[in-house]
């Protein structure tokens, strides 16, 4: 690990970005790539622990966004972006391709629609294929296929070192990542703006929101009134890796008057996915799963794939996703306040964030906040491949020849070793709780959900617990 | 990784060293059948009994009793006394061909290729998840494993008011690991109508660990955020609910064997166990690859594990030897109330299971069983036997039963009901 190339820490940063997320992160890095202070303000005590941890995970094309949108725009540069950044970083990323699967007139009636749209998008490589087609490629689905449109490039993609490379590439390129910052307040005045938060004042010339399901909130402590975000909670089961040749490809549902329909897709980790539900809610923290959306679930995959509702379920979970009550995002720039909104990011913001960043900055350009190119940036960083498309430390001789924690497998299911356990501990952001090290490792995400693994992989991390000064800079400088 | 592992190529591989691959190890290696490898993923050898702080172990395979980390040190000191080498920290990944398997551990990734292999790698207990139950996700959930894990093991605090969740023997043995652990067991919540439900051991746990049991009931829902605080439960019958404080949930038994590498290697499942299919000789559908201990039936004592590995070394033993060739069998299918019977396939010229007993998984209560044994609608026995079955723990059933089953007959059929009351 490579120290982290701190510039002192300013009393007024150049530019806030609230929200720890993958667009927060996404940002903090583009803007941190110019000559300006940058720091990241999250909530809670890791990044990515918000939306962005409990999304489906998939690499859109963005063959389905509504044509001329900023949305459709920034998903369709977003995937090109994402995917040579994955190349870059190591984030872990397959190439499954996607079918949309038609089980009624209806359905099989809209899919010349949506080749036109995928065109309209940009996206040339959708096929309408028969019934016998999709069965080649999907021989287990339930029966009552009349036919599908394929979208090859639709992948899948590690949400999670998706967010870590960002924040981490942003930290090395010299932001200050402040966690548990909770913003409670914020007084605009001409020289700097102040953010109140639970860890005391945070100053910065400018302020950009990227709170995900706070952001209306934070607008509305800007003076703003322009829209609410509806957390719209979305269950997931995962199931067990032995089902994992079932589902070679992402199975989409093909969008109807019948209302969306839920997914069955692979995911990086090498388990079978099968969700989400959409379901609006009023609390904004609550991401229990209930009993109505598992039968919900339950009688979705029992038509699509039954002989996938035989597997053992991995783990379940519910993601809250930052609806808002339009049809695109909504980044809009307060040259005044020096204050830039980054709203209604929905689930598409894990492919299209790096593109967010870039419209970010142009936007904060146009509104004279000053950015100076920027030479000598680091290197993006190498994340650890936590994915089973490319070889893991586990099966590295190499490797563990050269250090022997990468051949101690430490959670058996996931096979994570203690080299890797170690490294998360250490990482320039690193896990800060067995939550934290779950994202950065896998460790205890597997079918035994902690039966043989739990306690050593807390002892480990209580051995190797270090002291990130995420925290205490700002606290230092207090 | 293109470029070649290292290989090492030992007679005998046993996957897994917890009673059963270590008692096999031991027997095969005392009788000098050849060089014998264990390989166990964890840093003890010894299995689930390293962390079951218990007494209770022994009985039927060393004809004393001790703690379960006792018990797991004995098997591993005679194991490797015989002669058979253990090497721990070690993981199968992955098979490269029939019979050589891809191993990773501190000392390097390399393949080990054997004349027979051994699967003896358990069971573990259905976490939370796999069991469906939605709710919350906050910290205090456990299996028994982990819990006994934390607790023995490394030593760490639990709550202080527990659920334990299931009404199988080792559902007891959680009560007793929270007691030490300072650690109330406040509720025992169980499916099964009564409380005689849950075996022999259950008037010991009422009088000695008071622990009270919520029958026909189950766990609906689990709130809490940050810490667990309490579960939803309904009763099966009423459908009513009520919530029930708790800073610790432990969810116990409900087994599933360890099997991914019975699938990984396309061997034949037994759709009722899940563990592989087996006859009498232990053998799985690939020849030269045999099976033993509780991956076979989820889940027995330890002993009867330990047991299953003695019966497997002779079987080995003749495998390696080259001595006789599996004939055609018939099947072995239990039916209601049963819910599955280990082993499950008979041949002619096996032998007998391991201790003479057939092992099944009733889902009901039956005080006084008559055991009925049908082949091609022909009774071919009718036993009437002096212990209960009673769900959460394996009712055994001497195989003597099917003395008088046809080798080419159609599928023999185990059933029971209760002959009095």
């Amino acid at each position: 690990m490579t120290p982290t190339p701190h510039r002192p820490h300013p009393e007024v940063f150049d530019i806030v970005v609230i929200g720890g997320g993958i667009v927060g992160s996404a940002i903090a890095r583009e803007l941190s790539g110019y000559d300006v202070s940058v720091a990241l303000l999250e909530a809670r005590d890791d990044v990515g622990d918000g939306t962005s941890k409990a999304n489906t995970a998939i690499l859109h094309t963005g063959f389905d966004a509504k044509p001329g949108t900023l949305e459709s725009r920034l998903v369709a540069r977003g995937y090109h972006l994402l995917s040579d950044y994955a190349k870059a970083t190591g984030i872990p990323v397959e190439h499954t391709g996607a079918v949309l699967v038609a089980w009624n007139q209806e359905e099989l009636d809209a899919l010349p629609g949506l080749k036109e749209k995928a065109e309209a998008n940009g996206y040339e490589h959708c096929h309408i294929v028969d019934a016998d087609e999709v069965y080649q490629v999907l021989p287990d689905l339930g029966e009552g296929v009349l036919g599908g449109l394929t979208v090859p490039d639709e992948s899948i993609i590690c949400t999670w070192t998706t967010n870590l490379a960002l924040a981490t590439d942003a930290r090395q390129r010299g932001t200050t990542i402040l966690l548990e910052h909770a913003v409670t307040g914020i007084d605009v005045r001409d020289d700097a703006t102040t953010l109140h938060t639970a860890q005391g004042d945070v100053r910065a010339r400018w302020v950009v929101n990227a709170a995900g399901l706070g952001a209306d909130t934070i607008d509305r402590l800007l003076g703003h009134d322009r829209f609410t975000v509806t957390p719209r909670r979305g269950e997931l089961f995962v199931f067990d890796k032995l089902a994992r040749p079932k589902a070679d490809k992402i199975v989409l549902p093909v969008p109807s008057s019948r209302g969306k329909g839920v997914l069955i897709s692979p995911t990086i980790y090498g388990n079978v996915m099968l969700g989400p539900t959409a379901e609006d809610l009023t609390d904004r923290t609550d991401t229990s799963t209930s009993e109505d959306g598992y039968d919900f679930l339950l009688s979705k995959g029992a038509r699509l794939m039954p002989s996938l509702l035989t597997e053992e379920v991995t783990a379940s979970y519910a993601g809250l996703r930052a609806a808002i009550d339009r049809d695109d995002y909504l980044i809009e720039a307060a040259p005044e306040q020096r204050y830039l909104l980054v709203g209604g990011i929905r689930s598409t913001g894990l492919t299209a964030g790096i593109a967010i960043a870039e419209h970010v900055a142009g936007l904060l350009s146009e509104a004279g906040a000053g950015l100076r190119s920027r030479s000598n940036l680091p290197a993006p960083p190498r994340m650890p491949n936590i994915g089973e498309a490319t070889t893991r430390p586990y099966q590295d001789a190499d490797l563990i020849a050269a250090d022997t924690a990468y051949g101690t497998i430490v959670c058996f299911c996931e096979r994570v070793t203690e080299g890797e356990i170690r490294d998360a501990c250490h990482a320039p952001v690193p896990a800060r709780s067995l939550e934290g090290l779950r994202r950065r490792t896998r460790a205890m995400n597997g079918r035994c959900q902690g039966f043989f693994c739990g306690a050593a992989v807390a002892a480990l991390r209580t051995r190797h617990q270090t002291n990130d000064g995420c925290c205490s800079q700002h606290k230092d400088n207090r | 990784m293109t470029h070649q592992l290292p290989l090492i190529e030992p007679d005998v591989l046993i996957i897994g060293g917890g009673p059963a691959g270590l008692t096999a190890a031991a027997e095969i290696a005392d009788r000098g059948a050849g060089r014998v490898l264990v390989v166990d993923r964890e840093k003890q050898a010894g299995g689930i009994p390293r962390h079951s702080d218990h007494t209770g172990y022994g009985l039927r395979d060393l004809r004393r009793v001790m703690t379960g980390p006792a018990y797991a040190r004995h098997l591993a000191d005679r194991a490797a006394r015989s002669g058979a080498e253990i090497r721990t920290s070690t993981m199968v990944t992955d098979w490269s061909d029939q019979h050589t398997v891809d191993v990773t551990s501190p000392e390097g990734r390399y393949q080990i290729r054997a004349r027979a292999i051994v699967l003896a790698t358990g069971a573990r207990e259905r976490p939370r998840t796999a069991r469906r139950i939605p709710g919350d996700r906050p910290h205090g959930v456990y299996t028994t494993g982990q819990l006994q894990n934390l607790v023995h093991l490394h030593h760490q605090p639990v709550g202080k008011r527990a659920v334990i969740v299931g009404g199988e023997l080792v559902s007891w043995s959680a009560a007793m690991t929270l007691r030490e652990a300072g650690c109330t067991p406040a509720l025992m919540i169980s499916k099964y109508p009564k409380a005689e439900s849950y075996g022999a051991f259950n008037a010991a746990g009422r009088t000695i660990l008071r622990v009270p049991v919520a029958t026909r009931s189950r766990v609906t829902q689990v709130m809490g955020k940050g810490r667990c605080e309490a579960v939803e439960i309904e009763n099966l019958d009423t459908g009513k609910r009520r919530t029930v404080e708790c800073d610790t949930v432990v969810f116990s038994g409900d087994w599933i064997p360890d099997h991914e590498l019975v699938r990984s290697a396309g061997i034949t499942l037994d759709e009722r166990t899940l563990g592989p299919l087996t006859d009498t000789a232990l053998r799985t559908s690939r020849p030269g690859v045999f099976a033993a201990g509780n991956m076979l039936h989820p889940v027995d004592t330890a002993d009867v594990a330990a047991l299953d590995g003695k019966h497997v070394a002779q079987q080995v033993i003749n495998h390696l030897d080259g001595r006789h060739e599996p004939a055609e069998g018939v099947r072995l299918i239990a039916d209601a109330p049963f819910r599955w019977i280990a082993p499950q396939i008979l041949r002619p010229g096996d032998p007998a299971p391991a201790r003479d007993r057939l092992l099944l998984w009733t889902d009901e209560f039956v005080r006084f069983p008559k055991v009925t044994v049908r082949q091609d609608g022909r009774i071919v026995a009718r036993r009437t036997l002096a212990w209960p079955a009673a769900p959460g723990r394996v009712f055994r059933i001497p195989s003597s039963v099917l003395d008088g089953i046809s080798y080419t007959g159609g599928p023999v059929h185990i059933t029971t009901y209760n002959s009095r009351e």
